[in-house]
């Protein structure tokens, strides 16, 4: 069995996990992976689940793999009906530590409601990796809810 | 989650709590001083469960035999644990965790639990929790544990020393008949896969498999690894491969190569906790006053050796007491 070199391993302690899932019909998964791709880069772990996600299965994914964020892109316009039930999911399994964010084409008159329904953050196209990056850096850490709590 | 009360995450995975299992496998990752205490308590409950390990080249399938393997142990009523393995950014320590894409049509069947690893630095196709991932996993009673390997090569064999039965997976089209006599990957399979079977090549890669298995030193008590034609994606060849799994297992129970398993995979986890927590310990106390980084700027210079700097920080360690 192999070792990683030892200081190393010390530091990668306490990683954020992030899920980046596609709620819904839509098939354009480019914002999703480049988002995904950019987090991978700023040194987060992320767990891409893929096209086609129920509430129900981006739910139980996030409970699985213990993730601290899930982002959820939309580019259907079903945001309004998926966003709020990832959010209801997460009460029923008392599980609304996890922060939701969401991205994709989403109207300014939605977006208001969608943070007063839980979550968190909505980007819009044209915002760039570094502003998602560095929201995320400043809102999201690892399980706070470690041990002291 | 409400408070973590010492060992309340252990006892709700005793329940097959998947919620404490994630959570509890996040502390092992992350190593929290806590995950240990749990999984002493666990320890006791484990070595129930059959581990499975899929191992191969990358883009070889091994994500969608995963899938249609969890299909086929539900379909006998037996739950399942996955852990799938991918690999560690060197440069940024991130990952992309990308295998469950593969099983989503399973993430609402409470009897699967799948669970991405990144490697976090680690070699040898496994990440350094797999271990106490496993015993999680097989506390919470799950019958079968599937651990996928990251995309592996020619010698990332560390699942062979956690898996009942190791799985490997080729695909046609990858190399010739050398390939088959080289030393490594290809000599832990107890079962092989030849997945997209229905590409060019695949009765030929079989046939080479076999010429390589005919040229092993045969002894009648040795299990002779079988090989299976897949299409994992269109769930063909896949009743075979369960039989296949089942009868390696049938052979181990009765030969008692079960049993020699469980010791040497006790004997290789101790050495490696040993390993770890010595090393540790040593660093840490090797540390103090900069008298690491003052050894290391002498290694740049050339003023010592890697050899007498190691012997000399462990006979300081052994001066001033371990603990």
């Amino acid at each position: 069995m192999s070792s990683a070199s030892v200081g190393e391993a010390k530091q990668s302690a306490r990683k954020t996990r992030i899920l980046v899932a596609k709620p819904g019909l839509d098939g354009h998964d480019r914002g999703a992976k480049i988002v995904a791709r950019a987090y991978r880069d700023a040194g987060f772990e992320v767990v891409y689940s893929g096209l086609h996600q129920t509430p129900e299965q981006i739910v139980n994914t996030a409970l699985q793999e213990d993730v601290d964020l899930i982002g959820l892109s939309c580019l259907s316009g079903a945001h309004t009906y998926l966003f709020p039930r990832v959010i209801e999911l997460l009460r029923d399994n008392k599980a609304d530590d996890i922060a939701v964010i969401g991205g994709g084409i989403i109207p300014e008159d939605d977006i208001l409601k969608l943070k007063k329904g839980g979550i968190k953050e909505i980007f819009l196209p044209g915002t760039s990796i570094n502003e998602i990056v560095n929201w995320t850096r400043a809102n999201v850490n690892p399980h706070p809810r470690a041990e002291t709590e | 989650m409400k408070k973590n009360l010492p060992m309340k995450l252990a006892r709700e995975v005793l329940q097959g709590n998947v919620r404490a299992a994630a959570r509890l496998i996040r502390y092992v990752e992350d190593e929290l001083p806590s995950a240990i205490e749990e999984l002493k308590v666990l320890y006791p409950y484990t070595g129930k469960a059959y581990i499975i390990g899929i191992t191969g080249s990358p883009g070889s399938g091994k994500s969608t035999l995963v899938d249609v393997l969890i299909d086929a142990f539900r379909k006998k009523s037996k739950t399942v644990g996955v852990i799938a393995v991918d690999p560690s950014s060197p440069f940024s320590g991130g990952a992309i965790l990308g295998d469950r894409i593969r099983m989503q049509r399973h993430a609402i069947d409470e009897g699967v639990f799948i669970r991405s690893l990144a490697t976090r630095g680690w070699h040898g196709g496994l990440s350094k929790a797999t271990a106490s991932v496993i015993h999680v996993m097989d506390a919470m009673g799950r019958d079968f544990i599937l651990v996928e390997t990251v995309g592996a090569g020619q010698a990332e064999v560390d699942i062979m020393d956690f898996a009942h039965t190791s799985i490997v997976t080729l695909v046609p089209g990858t190399g010739d008949w050398v390939q088959t006599l080289k030393a490594g990957i290809l000599e832990i399979a107890d079962i092989f896969v030849v997945n997209k079977a229905d590409k060019e090549g695949a009765n030929a890669l079989k046939v080479e498999l076999q010429t390589m298995l005919h040229m092993n030193a045969h002894s009648s008590e040795a299990w002779k690894p079988r090989i299976f034609l897949t299409e994992a994606i269109n769930n063909k060849g896949i009743d075979g491969l369960v039989e296949g799994i089942y009868q390696h297992r049938e052979f181990l129970f009765a030969s008692g190569k079960y049993d020699a398993h469980a010791k040497e995979k006790g004997r290789l986890e101790l050495i490696e906790v040993l390993r770890s927590s010595l090393t540790d310990r040593i660093l840490q106390i090797a540390s103090r006053d900069d008298y690491l980084d003052r050894v290391i700027d002498d290694l740049a210079n050339r003023r010592t050796d890697p050899y007498s700097a190691a012997s000399n920080i462990i006979k300081r360690v052994l001066r001033e007491g371990i603990f």
